[in-house]
């Protein structure tokens, strides 16, 4: 039953974008019924996946398959259960988005080709998490990856968008380069390509040491983890907001759902692998939230924060890790449980961001949060709901994130209990990682909040705003919900955790059932915490009522200017003075660039100055190496071309110095 | 324990305003001033109360709920804090985490407020103060993990239990530079100098009162009373941190914290006197020098 709801759902949502290709007379009916097909297909999926959480309901499907190696065989397990919610539910959301966001009625084939890869691309998501194969695994992986490829393209004429889309097409694939590596080394080790062959992998010496580098080239450049996370900012920006929320708040995670795959099945996974997870999470949420910090482009913004939640689950599965080779059950129990509850909510309030940054885009017309400003008054309900997901991003009670990343703390606390001089102690770093991480982000989305929405506006962009229609505000709302429900009562998640993390670390239910009851605890005092918070809260409002503080009849003002008359928009706070202390800060990080022409003279003409910060990897490492190389080739080319007897004399060459090889070392 | 959980929570309500009375008394008269009565921010706030409030044109609900989030927020930490050595109304593992993050909470809502007037002085003392304390939090949390090693507890009251006068006799060295640390973060926290000089006049040197130009009447009060309840939360805990002694009975637990507190808040007065305000670019080395004060601490307890 549950395994024909989820085939169902993978079905229907591939195909759900052929219904706005069949109707293309009738474009708004063609666009609605294929968002409810796939609001149909999330909706069962979701409905398998709940029951496997629950305790029962998993299944296991093997079929024959004619392709070589391949089987097709699906597995949905508590693991798959908690990655395939998030995957079939942000889609969903963002279909309904997207009917007023991206309208057939307008837009024409353009909306056509985006509904059918959009459905693609959720229907090879929801393959990804259930498949029990490496080739299956591998398909869906690839369908994913060019589907996102084409989805990014969905502006084709724009010139960001084509750049963007050639750098993600390029990184995705050498990752899964490095996963063919991993998959035919252990496939043909094992001597078959189901993953149910493949538990138990001996995960030490340099042989598990290779495999692991693999894994984290492979699934680390879909995840975006920090150096590999280069594709990641272009690519988000550029795709359509809807688009971007399914690749910010879900697509990545498919790395992450890979790594802790693929981790589960070696037996006693090292220290060494814990610790440089924790490590990459620690530089990837740290610079991540840096270079988010420094950004103008509302879109970009965004997916740099991508990388530090990204790496905020990275740490997690680090710490979880740590307890594995340890043997301490709350360590694992801590960080999965941390891990894959971030999971699922930085895919709820990221593509609550993701929406909101759309609704701004499509009533202004700018993603330059620059030219911003004031749009709370004309947007009241995008400017709330994007409230809401800026506090949750920035892990602020009583919301969810706060939720996820104290279980990560918590996790990494639970290393003090090792003994003394055990270096796995040091996973305690992770805590203050962690509070430096969540200030950076809350210093970040103050900056969002209060230059896009509050304050004055700085532009003519901003006096056309109008609010988004509801079918907009609607998956917005629905993702706040979630986020405060998340935040009020997170022990109610508990127990699906602890089943996700024993099915993942090989253990049984009991071994996890002292740190679960522990952590449910605590969680029960997060959420009288968080009760608490809301019944002062309502407390002050009343006082406020009574102290005749009411809606409207307050006396109105001019801000302050501090004696200066006519303060204009133009002398407002902007964004990059709010980051500048900040910035210049981590500059030995950040490498920002400044473009100054002072004025100088008496009667001083043009003056200009710009600060910019690049993307550290892409910008200052591969762009010019990639050019570099295509200098030199062009050199040799121009110094080689035409000559036939020098290439004869370099085969001549290559064939001495294999046969010299041959005969003296082999 | 009905009765003590009252006290607690009566404690945590009434005796911040005095705090800030006697910093202000402290300064006064090592200036050789007479300075306002001890009491004077207890008369500021039934002032306030009473009065009525004007609004900016720009401001939106933001600027008129970020007083009561930040208050609210700030009270609700206060919870979670033990008093005297006594277990705090709730406590459970990892309050401390919890109790940052609201403080948290309370920045977020008043950086935002300030951000809502469209004043650029108002987002200048915004952007300081995230800034700011985006380099103190790692300093505290890095004080929670030292208190969390030395002691094996993981929520405040038990960080601040009993547990501690053993702490201080095995790992003293360690303890005494968490404390160092938390007394920095606490002026860091609080906009006392050296970062932040709450008495100034000149909006460009402001931080945490130019954030604020903008409020007026309950809402001010609000602001003024969260920011006592701030000073009061972490003098509580640097207080307990240093007086970490073994009490036999409750009374004289209590007796002895009230006293400390007092004490601190001279300490924070004498600091503010001696002291000159640090330039905004010096701010951050500081911060920076308290976390790494605490993980010396933490590598003398891990090795």
């Amino acid at each position: 039953m549950t395994a024909a709801l989820a085939i169902g759902a993978v079905a229907l949502a591939s195909a759900s974008g052929v219904l706005g290709a069949a109707l293309r007379r009738r474009p708004a009916l063609g666009q609605r019924l294929s968002c409810a097909v796939l609001c149909t297909a999330s909706a069962l999926g979701i409905a398998a996946a709940v029951p496997a959480l629950a305790g029962g309901g998993g299944f296991e499907i093997r079929q024959a398959w004619q392709e070589p190696f391949a089987s097709l065989s699906l597995r949905l397990d508590p693991l798959s259960a908690l990655f395939l919610i998030p995957v079939l539910a942000v889609p969903a959301l963002g279909s309904i988005y997207g009917v007023a966001y991206w309208p057939q009625e307008k837009l024409g084939a353009r909306a056509v080709r985006l509904q059918i890869f959009y459905g693609l691309v959720t229907g090879a998501m929801a393959m990804v998490v259930l498949a029990d194969n490496a080739m299956l695994f591998l398909f869906g992986w690839e369908v994913m990856a060019v589907c996102a490829f084409l989805l990014v393209l969905s502006d084709p004429d724009r010139a960001d968008a084509q750049r963007a889309a050639w750098v993600y097409l390029a990184a995705a694939h050498v990752g899964t380069f490095a996963l063919f590596g991993f998959f035919s080394v252990v496939g043909s080790a094992r001597g078959s390509f189901d993953f149910a062959a493949w538990q138990g992998l001996p995960a030490a010496g340099a042989a598990g040491g290779g495999l692991f580098a693999l894994l984290l080239v492979g699934f680390g450049l879909k995840a975006g983890l920090v150096p590999l996370h280069f594709w990641l900012p272009g690519a988000h920006a550029a795709a359509p907001s809807h688009v971007s929320a399914v690749m910010s708040g879900v697509l990545l995670k498919t790395g992450i759902y890979g790594l802790l795959r693929t981790t589960g099945f070696f037996e006693a996974p090292p220290l060494a692998w814990g610790m440089v997870l924790l490590a990459l999470g620690a530089v990837s949420a740290a610079l991540g939230v840096g270079l988010a910090l420094a950004q103008h482009d509302l879109k970009r913004l965004l997916a740099y924060h991508s990388v530090e939640n990204i790496g905020i689950i990275t740490m997690g599965v680090g710490i979880a890790l740590v307890g594995r080779a340890r043997g301490e059950p709350a360590l694992v129990l801590l960080g999965f449980a941390g891990a894959a509850l971030h999971v699922v909510n930085h895919a709820l309030f990221k593509s609550l961001l993701f929406f909101g940054a759309g609704s701004v885009l499509h009533a202004t017309g700018t993603r330059d949060i620059e030219r911003l400003g004031g749009l709370a008054k004309v947007m009241p309900w995008t400017a709330s709901l994007f409230l809401v997901g800026a506090a949750a991003i920035s892990g602020l009670p009583p919301l969810n994130g706060f939720v996820s990343e104290w279980l990560v703390v918590l996790g990494s606390l639970r290393a003090l209990d090792l003994p003394r001089a055990d270096r796995a102690a040091f996973a305690v770093l992770a805590a203050p990682t962690l509070a430096l991480v969540g200030a950076l982000a809350a210093a970040c989305f103050v900056k969002v909040q209060g230059v896009v929405f509050l304050g004055n506006p700085r532009s003519d962009d901003v006096a056309r705003a109008r609010e988004s229609p509801r079918e907009m505000l609607l998956p917005m709302a629905v993702l706040a919900a979630a986020c405060l429900a998340i935040g009020l009562a997170p022990g109610l998640l508990l127990p699906s955790l602890t089943r996700g993390a024993a099915s993942w670390a090989g253990l049984s239910t009991d071994a996890l059932a002292a740190p679960a009851s522990a952590a449910g605890a605590s969680a029960t005092g997060v959420s009288l915490g968080a009760a608490v918070l809301l019944a002062a809260l309502g407390l002050l409002v009343v006082l406020r009522r009574r102290l005749g503080l009411l809606r409207g009849t307050a006396p109105r003002s001019d801000t302050w200017g501090c004696g200066y008359a006519h303060p204009s928009a133009r002398m407002e706070y902007t964004a990059s003075s709010f980051a500048q202390i900040l910035v210049q800060g981590f500059r030995f990080a950040l490498l920002p660039r400044v473009e100054l022409q002072p004025p100088r003279g008496l009667f001083p003409g043009f003056a200009r100055f710009a600060t910019s910060v690049p993307d550290a990897v892409l910008d200052l490492a591969i762009l010019p190496a990639v050019r570099a190389y295509g200098v030199a080739a062009g050199w040799v080319r121009g110094r080689l071309a035409g000559r036939i007897h020098f290439y004869a004399v370099l085969v001549l060459a290559t064939l001495v110095a294999l046969l010299a090889w041959r005969l003296l070392w082999w | 324990m009905l009765l003590r959980a009252f006290f607690q929570l009566g404690l945590l309500l009434l005796l911040p305003p005095l705090l800030l009375g006697v910093v202000n008394r402290v300064k006064a008269v090592l200036a050789g001033r007479q300075g306002p009565p001890v009491l004077q921010a207890y008369y500021d706030l039934a002032k306030l109360l009473r009065k009525g409030a004007v609004y900016s044109r720009t401001t939106t609900w933001v600027f008129r709920a970020g007083p009561a989030i930040g208050l609210a927020a700030v009270a609700t930490a206060g919870m979670l804090l033990p008093v005297a050595g006594e277990p705090a109304v709730a406590s459970f593992a990892g309050d401390f985490v919890l109790f940052a993050y609201l403080l948290a909470l309370a920045r977020f809502f008043t950086a935002l407020a300030a951000l809502d007037t469209g004043s650029s002085f108002e987002g200048m003392g915004a952007a300081r103060e995230v800034s700011f304390a985006s380099m103190a939090e790692p300093a505290l949390f890095l004080c929670f993990v030292v208190l969390a090693r030395a002691t094996g507890a993981l929520s405040l009251s038990g960080m601040l239990g009993p547990a501690l006068a053993p702490a201080w006799r095995q790992a003293s060295p360690a303890l005494l530079l968490a404390a160092i640390s938390l007394f920095v973060v606490t002026l860091a926290e609080n906009a006392r100098i050296p970062v932040d000089d709450p008495s100034t006049h000149l909006e460009l040197t402001m931080i945490h009162e130019v954030m604020v130009l903008d409020h007026s009447g309950p809402d001010l009060a609000f602001i003024l009373y969260g920011a006592s309840m701030k000073l009061f939360l972490f003098g509580a805990l640097f207080v307990r941190l240093v007086l970490g002694f073994r009490f036999d009975s409750v009374w004289a637990a209590e007796a002895v914290f009230v006293g400390g507190l007092l004490a601190f808040a001279a300490l924070v007065g004498l600091t503010e006197s001696v002291m000159a305000r640090l330039r905004l670019t010096r701010v951050p080395q500081m911060l920076v020098g308290a976390s790494v004060l605490s993980v010396f601490a933490l590598v003398l307890l891990l090795r």
